[in-house]
C-alpha cells in the first residue's frame, strides 16, 4: 500500500476512489487502528460537536455518544491481536460513521478468533429476538448476576446499545483463515424523534 | 475521623464529594462517568463506603446527577447503591436521590430501574436544563 500511494497516478486514483466511496456512503468518521481510550474520547467529543451544529436533538446526540463509547471500548477490550501482517497489537478496528437525513450508523469491524463466534453470534441474536420489555430484563439479569471481565467489560453493551437505540444489529462475519474472522457490527441510531 | 473524599470532574470521570462533616454532610456523585479503567477509579470510593458505613450520620443522602455513564460504570454504580442498601438493612437511614435531566428518558429509566433493583428508599428528581 505504501508503495501504491508513492507512485503518482495510482496514489491519485486509491485516494480519489477512497474519497468518492465516503462520500457516496455519508461517512463522516473513518478510522482504522489501535482503539485506546484518548481515540475513543476524541471521536465522541469530534462527533458530540458535529451533531450539535447539526442541531440534532439532545436525545439522539445522547444515543449516538453512548453507542460510540460501547462500540469503542468492545474493541479496546475484545478485539483480538490483530493480524500478523496488519499489525501485532491488541484492540485494533476499523471504526466507521455514517449518517443521512434518517439515522446514524456507526460500524464496527474487528479481527476476531473463529471459536468466539458461536457464543457471540448466539447473544446476539438473542438480542436481536427481544422486546425493549424482555431486554430490559436482561440488562437487569446481567447486571446484578455478571462480573466485570479482568479489561473492565460488564457484559451489557450490546443489551444497552439495542434497547436504547430501540434498532436491531446489523451484524457478520466473514472468515479470513482457519483461526481468525473479521466481525463486522452496525448499530443505527434514528434521527427522527420518536416522541 | 473519617477524611472526605473530593474528586475533581474531568470530561469522562464524575466528580465525587463523600462528605460526613456533621454540620454539612454531602454525598453526591455528579457528571460523566466513563473512566478508562472503572475498577480503579470506583475501588477507593467503595472502600471509604465501607469505612463510613461502620459508624454512619443519623441519616446519609446520596445524591447521583449523573450527566452520562457507560455500562461499564453502571455495574460500579450498582455496587455503591447495594453498600447504600446494606447500610439501610443495617437500621441506618439512608435516602438515594436520582438527578435527572428532565428531558432525559434513558437517564430517567436508569434509575427507575435501580430503584427497582435496589431495596433502599429512592427519590427521582428532574431538574431542568435550562
Amino acid at each position: 500500500m505504501s508503495k501504491l500511494l508513492k507512485d503518482n497516478s495510482s496514489a491519485l486514483e486509491f485516494v480519489y476512489d477512497f474519497y468518492l466511496k465516503m462520500k457516496k456512503s455519508n461517512i463522516s468518521l473513518a478510522y482504522e487502528g489501535e482503539i485506546t481510550h484518548q481515540i475513543t474520547k476524541a471521536f465522541t467529543a469530534l462527533t458530540e460537536t458535529n451533531m450539535q451544529r447539526d442541531q440534532d436533538a439532545t436525545s439522539v446526540q445522547k444515543k449516538v455518544f453512548h453507542v460510540m463509547v460501547e462500540c469503542l471500548q468492545n474493541i479496546s477490550k475484545h478485539a483480538e491481536r490483530d493480524l500478523d501482517y496488519f499489525s501485532s497489537k491488541d484492540g485494533r478496528g476499523i471504526f466507521l460513521v455514517s449518517k443521512d437525513d434518517k439515522e446514524y450508523n456507526i460500524t464496527t469491524g474487528n479481527v476476531i478468533r473463529n471459536e468466539k463466534i458461536e457464543p457471540l453470534r448466539n447473544l446476539l441474536e438473542k438480542i436481536n429476538s427481544m422486546t425493549k420489555d424482555e431486554l430490559n430484563q436482561l440488562y437487569k439479569q446481567q447486571i446484578r448476576e455478571g462480573r466485570l471481565s479482568p479489561k473492565g467489560g460488564a457484559g451489557l453493551g450490546f443489551i444497552d446499545i439495542a434497547r436504547k437505540t430501540g434498532q436491531k444489529l446489523i451484524y457478520s462475519f466473514l472468515r479470513i483463515d482457519e483461526e481468525n474472522s473479521f466481525f463486522v457490527l452496525t448499530s443505527t441510531v434514528s434521527r427522527i424523534k420518536s416522541k | 475521623m473519617l477524611q472526605p473524599i473530593r474528586i475533581q470532574g474531568t470530561d469522562d470521570t464524575p466528580q465525587v464529594i463523600l462528605d460526613p462533616n456533621p454540620d454539612n454532610p454531602k454525598f453526591e456523585i455528579s457528571g460523566r462517568s466513563l473512566p478508562e479503567d472503572v475498577v480503579a477509579f470506583y475501588e477507593p470510593i467503595l472502600e471509604w463506603l465501607d469505612e463510613y458505613a461502620k459508624n454512619p450520620l443519623p441519616k446519609t443522602v446520596f445524591d447521583f446527577k449523573l450527566e452520562y455513564f457507560n455500562t461499564a460504570s453502571s455495574k460500579l454504580l450498582l455496587d455503591i447503591l447495594l453498600k447504600l442498601e446494606d447500610m439501610y438493612d443495617d437500621g441506618h437511614d439512608v435516602l438515594v436521590r436520582w438527578h435527572y435531566p428532565e428531558d432525559d428518558e434513558d437517564m430517567q429509566e436508569a434509575g427507575e430501574e435501580y430503584a427497582d433493583i435496589v431495596e433502599v428508599p429512592f427519590e427521582q428528581v428532574p431538574y431542568s436544563v435550562d
